[in-house]
């Protein structure tokens, strides 16, 4: 299997007065289809850890690559592509635009890639929704969902555009059991079903050990996995 | 791409209605007190030029140069140490020499219509009574194609003097004050100790008291005589067709002629700038409004940028770029500048009608007076682009702002 993202010796240093390591020389490579957990105690860096890996933040040293693609030196334009276009996003709040509907949601990495027409746009973000479940919710707004149906179109709205790799930040956190399950499954089909890459980070120690790897992060380092 | 930052934007107005509506109302009360305002003062500046314009020459030209002749020993000697000094200019009958030349010169340019004028200091006598006046000689079928005086003939026409060449044509005022009446005789004693007796065919009424008082209107020929200056005019007024043309042309007939070409634009500079400061002071108040309104526009924007940075820090690590997120909040600014416009400007023809009706007449007026209101489309687009410019930059503060949200602050605080 292909590396999909590599991490070299990667650190992330909060400047200031008293600066603050938040990541220490991580060294990761998560492989295409392979569904990958951090977990460790809070305030260990694994949220800091998921930024970096998801170009959302840069390492202060070491670099991350996508696809073979060192992104040490991109602007924060090529950064937003590769995010665009290579990355789906979920974390702990749903973080849905309340002013759209579920459809809406779906389709805005799609309209704002430009890679295919409105239908076409239209149609991927009904069956998205429809594959999870929620064919009568695409046209509520989210603050007319539950929150395990507002989670599930977060996960729509990140495989829009077809990503390689996802990344989930403690995406069971804010659910009730059942829509906990629900999510779990989900991401855990992405990667074996759909060979997709999966980086979750749970508190959740059922969830982590259904993972094909398991990376606990303590001060920042990676302790093991 | 363009539709999904526009739709993002329309969304975050309609979800705050009521400050959308609030900030936007102040645009639309901007944009139609900016309209009805500057049409109101523009259009009473036209009314004035039109009225300067109509009732004085377009171009004038006089016996004199703009610079003395230069000494024929300067000429000679242009790069020798010669000083003239103590220089008198010769005794001669003053006036604008072979003014029929000039004439016929002015007849061969189109859009131009031109009279001679001689006039100069006399005294009339009346039943014991010497009244100083300025004695005007015309001849009487060009004067009426370039100056106003016969719009404002009480009794007789200015033909008259045409048909009894010892005919004068004197104001109400001064008939008034010597007690004269039409068809009187009355006897006007030159500088140069001539005296004619003329026959009163006509009178006028102008409303200003020096002219009423003050100014006569004889044949040409008559006063030249008078005088003692015999082919001799000390004025040529001129009007065009254009009266915008007179500045260029009054140079063209200056250069030709040689005597000085006064343009009423030169003549009028001192007033001319007034209303230009004026229009400034005009367009600085007008444009306050706006950028008061404008402040309403920067309030509803920031606000929208402080209760969006979840969806801002979403939108910029789903990929969207810095400027995307930019050009939403910008996209507002211009949203609601727009919608400004489309409703202020309605409102501000519907009050330029409504100043178009108000009436009154004015002081010695029997006609009613309406305000002078200008339609010109320099007004509306002026108003436009003010409330466009005015929203957009009141935009660009918050919308530079949320370009600069960096997610992971954020998403790290939301968590």
């Amino acid at each position: 299997m292909e590396v999909v993202l590599k991490a070299s010796a990667v650190t992330r240093v909060l400047e200031g007065e008293i600066p603050v390591t938040l990541v220490r020389d991580v060294n990761l490579e998560v492989r295409s289809g392979e569904f990958v957990a951090i977990t460790g105690p809070s305030g260990s860096g694994k949220s800091s850890l998921l930024y970096l890996l998801g170009l959302l933040d840069r390492p202060t040293a070491g670099a991350v690559s996508i696809n073979g693609t060192d992104t040490s030196e991109f602007g924060e334009d090529e950064l937003a592509d590769a995010r665009l276009s290579q990355m789906g996003f979920v974390f702990q709040s749903h973080f849905l635009l309340p002013e759209f509907s579920a459809t809406e949601n779906v389709m805005l990495p799609m309209q704002r890639l430009g890679r295919i027409s409105q239908k076409e746009i239209e149609a991927h973000a009904a069956t998205l929704l429809d594959d999870l479940g929620l064919a009568g919710q695409a046209h509520k707004l989210p603050s007319q969902m539950s929150g395990g149906q507002s989670q599930r179109v977060a996960i729509a709205r990140a495989l829009a555009n077809d990503p390689v790799l996802i990344l989930a930040d403690e995406p069971t956190g804010n659910l009730d059991t059942a829509a906990s399950a629900n999510v779990q499954t989900i991401l855990r089909d992405l990667a074996r079903k759909h060979d997709r890459s999966v980086v979750v980070v749970t508190h959740d120690r059922d969830f982590a050990k259904s993972a094909d790897r398991v990376i606990v992060v303590v001060d920042g380092k990676i302790e093991a996995g | 791409m363009n539709s999904l930052l526009s739709s993002i934007a329309v969304r975050h107005l309609l979800a705050r209605k009521r400050q959308s509506v609030v900030s936007l109302l102040g645009i639309v009360l901007g944009v139609a007190f900016f309209l009805a305002i500057s049409s109101l003062m523009q259009g009473s500046e036209d009314d004035f030029i039109r009225r300067l314009i109509d009732n004085s020459p377009h171009i004038t030209i006089v016996d004199q140069f703009r610079n003395p002749h230069p000494q024929p020993a300067e000429q000679v000697f242009t790069r020798g140490a010669v000083q003239v000094l103590r220089v008198k200019p010769e005794t001669e009958t003053r006036g604008i020499r072979g003014y029929k030349q000039v004439l016929e010169y002015l007849r061969t340019i189109s859009g131009v219509t031109a009279s001679p004028v001689l006039d100069g200091q006399a005294l009339i006598s009346f039943a014991g009574k010497d009244v100083g006046i300025s004695l005007n000689g015309m001849i009487p079928a060009d004067i009426d194609r370039v100056s106003t005086i016969g719009n404002y003939m009480v009794a007789g026409k200015i033909m008259d003097l045409a048909a009894n060449r010892d005919g004068i044509i004197i104001g109400d005022q001064l008939a008034k004050d010597l007690s004269l009446q039409m068809g009187e005789n009355l006897t006007v004693s030159a500088t140069t100790g001539q005296t004619h007796t003329f026959k009163i065919v006509g009178m006028f009424h102008t409303g200003r008291a020096n002219i009423d008082d003050g100014q006569a209107f004889v044949e040409l020929k008559r006063v030249q005589a008078l005088l003692d200056r015999s082919n001799r005019v000390n004025s040529i007024i001129i009007k065009l067709f254009d009266p915008n043309r007179a500045r260029d042309l009054a140079q063209q007939i200056e250069s030709h002629v040689g005597y000085k070409s006064i343009s009423w634009q030169e003549a009028s500079e001192d007033i001319m700038s007034l209303l230009l400061i004026r229009k400034i002071l005009m367009y600085t108040v007008v444009s306050a409004v706006l950028v008061v309104a404008a402040f309403g526009i920067y309030n509803v924007i920031s606000t929208v940028v402080m209760e969006k940075q979840r969806d801002i820090a979403i939108l910029k690590s789903m990929g969207f770029h810095a400027r995307d997120i930019m050009r939403i909040f910008l996209t507002q600014g211009a949203m609601l500048g727009a919608a400004g416009c489309a409703a202020g400007i309605p409102l501000g023809c519907a009050l330029m009608v409504g100043i178009m009706n108000v009436s009154f007449k004015m002081p010695g007026s029997k006609d009613l007076t309406y305000m002078p209101v200008s339609w010109n489309w320099i007004q509306f687009t002026m108003a436009a682009s003010f409330a466009m410019a005015a929203a957009v930059l009141a935009a660009y503060v918050p919308s530079r702002k949320a370009a600069q949200v960096h997610p992971v602050d954020i998403l790290r605080g939301a968590a």
